[in-house]
């Protein structure tokens, strides 16, 4: 079902931003970081959305998704956030919906399977939030990269590039949350090509990057920063030994730990030496052809600019 | 000076429900204040049947008018498994009301500088990170005598969204009741009061807010201000009334009202 060509949301519309004929929306849950550090994620997934014909359609009044996956099986009120969020996508008459950052994506993923697999515990759920209609199940969490590869296509995303990335050498970084666990996976977790895949539609030359199914730390960066510093060597050593010009991932917490602590490995606030970290949907709204402005790039800590430049000219 | 103000505040918070013989009231309701049982008058406010039983806030009433949020109250009805929480003063009494007042909520408030925050997201979570424990319960919005949506407004403050957390909770009065309902132990209503405060501060000054500020320092307004500080209460009083009667705003009896107490129990 989740494959099928034409959605049953699907839905005309015109954006005034863009001369781009937006055929098609489906239903989006941004998330918090999207909203504040991480906006860059969000703009350049929106203006390359549009550029493919489909609206991000955000979730009315979505709340947070519960940030971390609750591993306890009673605890069930760690599952009302993301529950409420599913009744929301069920208010809109849809069916499904995308997140954009993998933590997310992994939360609300799997507190629908848990809820799914166990309908005496959705019928407490929906009994505590007796403001709200019952949530009735079946709503699907995709992520972004699975709409793409899945939905839109990658064939036909290579058709509307406009600036391909010849000669660019882009190093993945998939993390934790895009395949583990296994049930909740977009891809293979140990060999996963998605991103690899998207890339050379884009053009551009899929480094081989032997860390990129490892964790980058995650949280310890509060309390052990060192830690993390030791998994950011590792995992931007090996991509830098292989000349990559970006790492590309599509976590807000991966990306602040990859960028902050390169820097506090080289112990400059901006650097130019670092390797540029970018969100799957900064490279890809930049192949398409969105405009510099639109995708959010002057945030980075390490400037992708510069890389990203010398492939305008050759 | 200071002893006839005080003396006029507590003539104007004297209880509104005096004077009334018990027997013209044709309608009575069972309740209990604090575990005890009284009997009071149908259709009165909770703040009146309190006072009625007998008796006097010390705290726990303002402004009897529903806007400063010092009558908050928690209570049950029999027979409803809710707990439910209102305001004293806007609330009316139901037969089996189970009452307690909570006058103050002992909220931790951060001490700031407003004008040395930032006006990002990321400075409500500076302050306020119990924000992040959020569970998305809505146990406050169900708590509050407003009926805002506050656990939109705790999101929109997760999501660093000044705008909307100052538009959400604009009819706030700080009564405190989803804080002392709150399983995450947020202070919603110190969140929200800071979010507005740094959203302010991050708007452009109006126009005529700047014409005013520059008429006063002027000196535009003093001669009318001294001649004003110089009348006497009744001077002032019917200065008052003579204005409102030229507004056509003002019935003869509303300037001339007054309440009196003296009946209770104890």
């Amino acid at each position: 079902m989740p494959n099928e060509a034409v959605p049953k949301s699907a839905k005309a519309s015109a954006s005034p931003q863009t001369s781009h004929i937006t055929r098609y929306a489906v239903p989006y849950f941004p998330g918090c970081a999207l909203k504040d550090q991480a906006v860059g994620f969000e703009r350049s997934a929106r203006a390359a959305l549009l550029r493919l014909g489909w609206e991000l359609k955000e979730l009315p009044r979505w709340n947070c998704c519960g940030t971390v996956y609750s591993l306890s099986t009673d605890d069930l009120m760690r599952h009302v956030a993301p529950v409420r969020n599913f009744i929301r996508v069920q208010e809109m008459g849809e069916e499904r919906f995308v997140a954009l950052c993998a933590m997310c994506y992994n939360t609300l993923k799997r507190s629908a399977r848990f809820v799914a697999a166990d309908l005496g515990r959705l019928s407490r759920i929906n009994a505590f939030m007796d403001e709200e209609p019952d949530y009735r199940g079946g709503v699907e969490v995709l992520h972004l990269l699975q709409f793409l590869r899945d939905e839109i296509g990658f064939e036909e995303i290579e058709s509307r590039v406009e600036k391909p990335l010849y000669g660019l050498k882009v190093a993945p970084y998939y993390g934790c949350m895009l395949l583990r666990p296994r049930e909740v996976g977009i891809d293979h977790p140990d060999a996963p090509e998605t991103m690899e895949l998207l890339f050379e539609h884009l053009g551009a030359e899929a480094v081989n990057s032997p860390h990129k199914v490892e964790c980058c730390g995650a949280y310890q960066t509060v309390a052990n920063p060192g830690v993390v510093r030791e998994r950011v060597r590792e995992i931007v050593g090996a991509v830098a030994r292989r000349d990559a010009d970006l790492i590309v991932t599509s976590c807000p917490l991966c990306t602040y730990n990859l960028e902050r602590h390169q820097l506090s490995i080289t112990g400059e606030e901006k650097t130019r030496h670092g390797i540029p970290i970018l969100y799957f949907t900064q490279l890809l709204g930049f192949a398409l052809g969105v405009p510099e402005g639109e995708l959010g790039l002057g945030g980075a800590a390490i400037d992708p600019r510069p890389a990203l430049s010398q492939l305008v000219g050759g | 000076m200071g002893q006839e103000i005080m003396e006029r505040i507590r003539e104007a918070n004297e209880a509104v429900i005096t004077g009334i013989d018990d027997a013209d009231i044709a309608h009575w309701v069972s309740i209990y204040i604090m575990g005890k049982a009284y009997r009071v008058p149908a259709d009165i406010t909770l703040m009146q049947a309190i006072e009625y039983a007998g008796y006097r806030f010390v705290r726990g009433a303002g402004c009897r008018a529903g806007f400063c949020g010092a009558c908050a109250t928690v209570y049950r009805v029999a027979g409803d498994w809710r707990l439910k929480a209102a305001l004293a003063c806007q609330t009316r009494v139901e037969d089996g009301m189970y009452l307690v007042q909570i006058p103050f909520a002992p909220a931790e408030k951060p001490s700031y500088r407003i004008e040395e925050e930032a006006p990002a997201g990321t400075t409500l979570l500076k302050h306020f990170p119990e924000i992040a424990r959020c569970v998305a319960c809505n146990t406050c919005t169900k708590a509050c005598p407003q009926e805002l949506e506050v656990m939109d407004y705790i999101q929109a403050a997760l999501r660093g969204d000044l705008k909307g957390v100052a538009e959400l909770s604009f009819d706030c009065i700080q009564c405190g009741l989803c804080s002392i309902r709150c399983p995450a132990e947020i202070v919603h209503y110190h969140v929200a009061q800071f979010a507005r405060r740094l959203y302010g501060r991050s708007l452009p000054v109006p126009g005529h807010v700047v014409e005013r500020v520059e008429e006063i320092e002027s000196g535009v307004y003093a001669e009318e201000f001294e001649r004003l500080m110089s009348l006497s209460r009744e001077e002032i009083e019917e200065l008052y009334k003579k204005e409102q009667r030229e507004k056509g705003g003002l019935k003869s009896d509303d300037a001339s009202r007054v309440t009196r107490n003296g009946q209770g129990e104890g």
